[in-house]
């Protein structure tokens, strides 16, 4: 039943990464890439990683491909279609094959010793990421404080400051 | 059940999709979509290892979760500061082509 599950999700998630890579719409692009995204959270269902999939749904399915969507519209869409890829597109091909070649052939290569696959509650998250990882927790919080500082500042139209 | 080495080879192939994404992509939204494929990619990679091995040292075995929680942390950061760079790059070019943002090339 996992197997299944696993194919069907896997099909999904690649099949959705090759749509973004290769079509030529940019708005189906981004409706590529949110099948492949709530593919994974399926796959982390799979892995019994409630809370991440629950996270991988409400910020990336949500937040991100909304940003994208509004970033498209933005953005003059008319010019899109005049955008082609680039002449070396066979090279970038081959070198992202190697790429996968080789990272699959070391995860195949080297196998770990495994465990079934478990999961923590979320209280075990949630107290670890209070204590644990406390500091990388605030900084991450000030992480987005700064990037969202920094984007108002950046998309400003402000005519004070031109 | 499905073992580790699934998971790691499906996250290979899809880190591999978003590179080829990156590399050959000329708009500047499409190389920010194929970046977000190779965050992901990494991210099954680390849930997998979090759900299937135990934890070493003073790791604990579902720390993998927790890195991942940052890194979608750190690409929802990333995505709002790309657009808004996108947007002023259209603005002051009037493009999104990254071939014809050659300001800072030498």
């Amino acid at each position: 039943m996992s197997w299944f599950l696993f194919i069907v999700l896997s099909i999904l998630t690649l099949g959705g990464g090759l749509g973004v890579v290769v079509t030529r719409n940019v708005v189906h692009a981004a409706l590529f890439l949110l099948v492949s995204l709530v593919a994974v959270a399926g796959l982390y269902l799979i892995l019994f990683a409630e809370f991440l999939a629950l996270v991988q749904v409400l910020i990336y399915g949500g937040a991100i491909i909304i940003v994208l969507l509004f970033a498209i519209m933005l953005t003059r869409s008319a010019e899109y279609p005049r955008i082609s890829d680039n002449r070396q597109w066979p090279l970038a091909a081959v070198a992202a094959a190697a790429v996968g070649v080789v990272l699959g052939a070391a995860f195949l290569d080297n196998s770990l010793p495994q465990t079934e696959p478990n999961s923590p509650t979320f209280g075990d998250l949630a107290n670890s990421l209070f204590t644990t990882w406390a500091i990388p927790f605030e900084v991450a919080s000030l992480v987005l404080l700064v990037a969202l500082i920094g984007a108002i500042i950046i998309a400003r139209t402000g005519e004070d400051n031109r | 059940m499905v073992p580790l080495e699934a998971f790691q080879v499906l996250s290979a192939v899809l880190f591999a999709i978003g590179l080829y994404g990156v590399m050959a992509r000329r708009s500047a939204v499409l190389i920010v979509m194929s970046i977000e494929l190779m965050l992901n990619a990494v991210n099954i990679n680390l849930i997998a290892a979090a759900s299937h091995l135990d934890g070493m040292g003073n790791w604990a075995n579902f720390d993998g979760q927790i890195i991942a929680i940052f890194i979608i942390t750190v690409a929802a950061a990333e995505v709002g500061l790309a657009m808004a760079i996108i947007l002023r790059m259209y603005r002051n070019r009037a493009t999104v082509n990254v071939d014809e943002i050659n300001l800072m090339k030498w």
